[in-house]
């Protein structure tokens, strides 16, 4: 018979073409499907893609009547100018402060409050504070901003009035260098400490009671349980969240910064975000600010991959 | 519980203590939202008076009368409305077939299409390349600027497909076998009986689009477009004169304290009318899109 007489090429292409024709029918039977996703992909092409492709206006002197196509090119000459520039350094050594705050300071809390809550054994105490607690999470920071803004104003400020009390100098916190970064992080904390504890009590959650039970025959106090059962337990959740909060090392809130931007501490208070926005938006410059965000894009992307390998090195999950 | 009954005494005070600091933590969470809707229905004069102001003597809407015989405040609270119902909706109709698409596990090209996804969680093009496309897109100073670039949130399409796939696979199945079709399918089954998922993702978006602030100053230039948030910050924080535009705004006197209050409680309150529905599923939620993010 002429068809067992196949040699191995031909059947390898025989093979080859079933298996395209079985995915040609796939697509067909799904055709539907992909009609679906279809709308979703042309938003993430033009809204997310397309800026990507724009990135190459900061190798360009990009002007808006010429678009991409006409504009000249000039090569590094923006990150050239980013990196002698004056500025640089400064709002380098913001971003960077602002981000250790973030790590260093507010990380610790919502775990914290976590270990706090699960030594709770009224419920409905333990609801009651979780209620609370979660609700400036769902405020803008528009609102954040303004309600510490009535609060610590010179004049009618509650905590100006307080200080005013005790026989010291009104402090005008708004506009004080030194009070920025005290300020930026207890407005972080106050917002988003409550709501992040939800994941760490749900870790916690999981843990085996049969533990602490065992612990307590072996005479472990309550300390001593929280410390050898209930951390270890939650360590994969809080490495994960330490490596997401490293990845977003440049994302510190634009809009919350920009609400507390002004003349006079800008020089702590200037981060990218806010440089990209006023020198592209506002000067028009935005080739030069491209650049800008390209660096600080960049070096967040960076920054998501080595907190991944490290976590990886670690013998932990990683998160992609 | 019998487990707890023999307490020793340093345990005890370990209690108190612990209760202690988590009753002062949340008294200090909400202490200020409290003062804040206190001063609003306060007279001027006992704002003034009072240092630490709670729960006002004299009662008084004068705040209130103040900021709403004016249509500015109406204009953003309808700019507001319409972005938070109608860009949930539009949000919402996306994501969700985008979800159910990629949620099919015999979907050819789904891990690639999925990357493409999650990538934009991992690098964008950033401010001003964004801000070119929407302006070529032409809409600049539409209210379509605050709803069409974020139409799909990449987050909140990871929890709902990572939501549809963990649904039963024998109903899709025996759907099919009925000839139903996969929209049908779609609308008639899976969103049914998903719908604490879509409530869940819907009151992201909500609160999402009723906190915009940053895409009204940056794509829209007329203030009658503006929505609330961005009102309230003319009101309370440039008003001040603490800001770079402020110049623009300083022959206009500063208003009342209690205009500012009762302003930060308009722009408040509809998200805290929810809030009971958002906390029941906002933490549900929250943890869904931990785990698959």
């Amino acid at each position: 018979m002429e068809s067992t007489t196949l040699t191995a090429k031909e059947e390898s292409k025989q093979v080859k073409r079933m298996k395209r024709s079985e995915t040609w029918r796939k697509v067909k039977r799904n055709k539907m499907i992909y009609l679906m996703i279809l709308p979703g992909l042309i938003y993430f092409l033009i809204y997310k893609y397309l800026p990507m492709y724009g990135l190459i206006i900061s190798f360009q002197d990009y002007k808006p009547y010429k678009g991409i196509s006409e504009s000249e090119w000039v090569g590094f000459e923006h990150f050239t100018r980013l990196f002698t520039s004056s500025e640089f350094w400064m709002i380098f050594k913001n971003t960077l402060v602002l981000f250790g705050l973030q790590v260093f300071i507010f990380f610790p809390i919502p775990i914290i409050i976590s270990l706090m809550l699960n030594e709770v054994r009224h419920s409905f105490f333990k609801r009651g504070v979780q209620t609370l607690i979660y609700i400036p999470h769902f405020m803008s920071w528009v609102v954040i901003v303004s309600i510490s803004y009535v609060m610590l104003t010179l004049d009618g400020g509650i905590v100006n009035a307080i200080v005013d009390s005790l026989g010291f100098e009104k402090i005008n916190f708004l506009l004080n260098d030194a009070w920025f970064r005290p300020m930026y992080i207890l407005q972080v904390i106050w917002r988003e400490a409550g709501w992040g504890t939800i994941i760490f009590l749900a870790a916690i959650t999981a843990v085996d009671p049969q533990l602490y039970e065992a612990a307590r025959m072996d005479g472990a106090n309550r300390f001593r349980q929280m410390w050898h059962i209930t951390i270890p337990a939650i360590r994969n959740v809080i490495i994960v969240l330490l490596i997401l909060k490293i990845g977003d090392v440049l994302e510190l809130g634009f809009e919350h910064v920009y609400l507390l931007l002004n003349a006079s501490n800008r020089n702590v208070a200037e981060i990218f975000d806010t440089y990209v926005y006023v020198a592209g938006l506002q000067q028009g410059q935005f080739s030069y600010s491209t650049a800008v965000g390209f660096f600080k894009g960049i070096v967040g992307l960076i920054m998501v991959v080595f907190a991944n390998w490290l976590a990886k090195r670690f013998d932990e999950e990683g998160i992609y | 519980m019998a487990k707890q009954r023999r307490i020793s005494a340093g345990s005890r005070v370990f209690d108190y203590f612990n209760y202690f600091l988590l009753a002062l933590l949340a008294l200090i969470t909400i202490l200020p939202f409290i003062h804040v809707v206190g001063s609003s229905f306060a007279t001027s004069a006992e704002v003034a008076r009072t240092k630490f102001l709670l729960f006002p003597t004299e009662f008084s809407l004068k705040a209130y009368e103040y900021i709403f015989s004016t249509d500015t405040i109406f204009r953003a609270l309808g700019v507001s409305v319409i972005i938070t119902v109608g860009g949930t909706l539009w949000s919402m109709f996306f994501s969700t077939l985008t979800a159910y698409g990629l949620s099919r596990r015999d979907l050819v090209g789904r891990r690639a299409i999925n990357f493409m996804i999650v990538f934009t969680l991992l690098f964008n093009g950033g401010m001003i390349p964004t801000f070119l496309v929407v302006q070529q897109t032409g809409l600049l100073n539409t209210l379509w600027a605050l709803v069409i670039p974020v139409t799909i949130n990449a987050f909140n399409m990871i929890i709902l497909r990572s939501f549809f796939m963990n649904l039963p696979a024998g109903l899709e199945e025996s759907a099919k076998i009925d000839g139903a079709n996969d929209f049908s399918i779609l609308f008639r089954i899976v969103i049914p009986i998903s719908l604490p998922a879509i409530a869940t993702i819907s009151l992201f978006y909500a609160v999402t689009y009723w906190n915009t602030y940053m895409h009204a100053i940056l794509y829209l230039a007329d203030a009658d477009k503006w929505p609330v948030q961005v009102l309230l910050r003319q009101i309370v924080v440039l008003a001040s004169g603490m800001n770079y535009d402020a110049e623009a705004y300083s022959d206009v006197p500063p208003p009342e304290v209690t205009v500012k209050m009762a302003t930060i409680v308009v722009a408040t309150v509809p998200v805290l009318l929810v809030y009971p529905f958002l906390q029941k599923y906002f933490a549900k939620g929250a943890l869904l899109g931990s785990v698959k993010g």
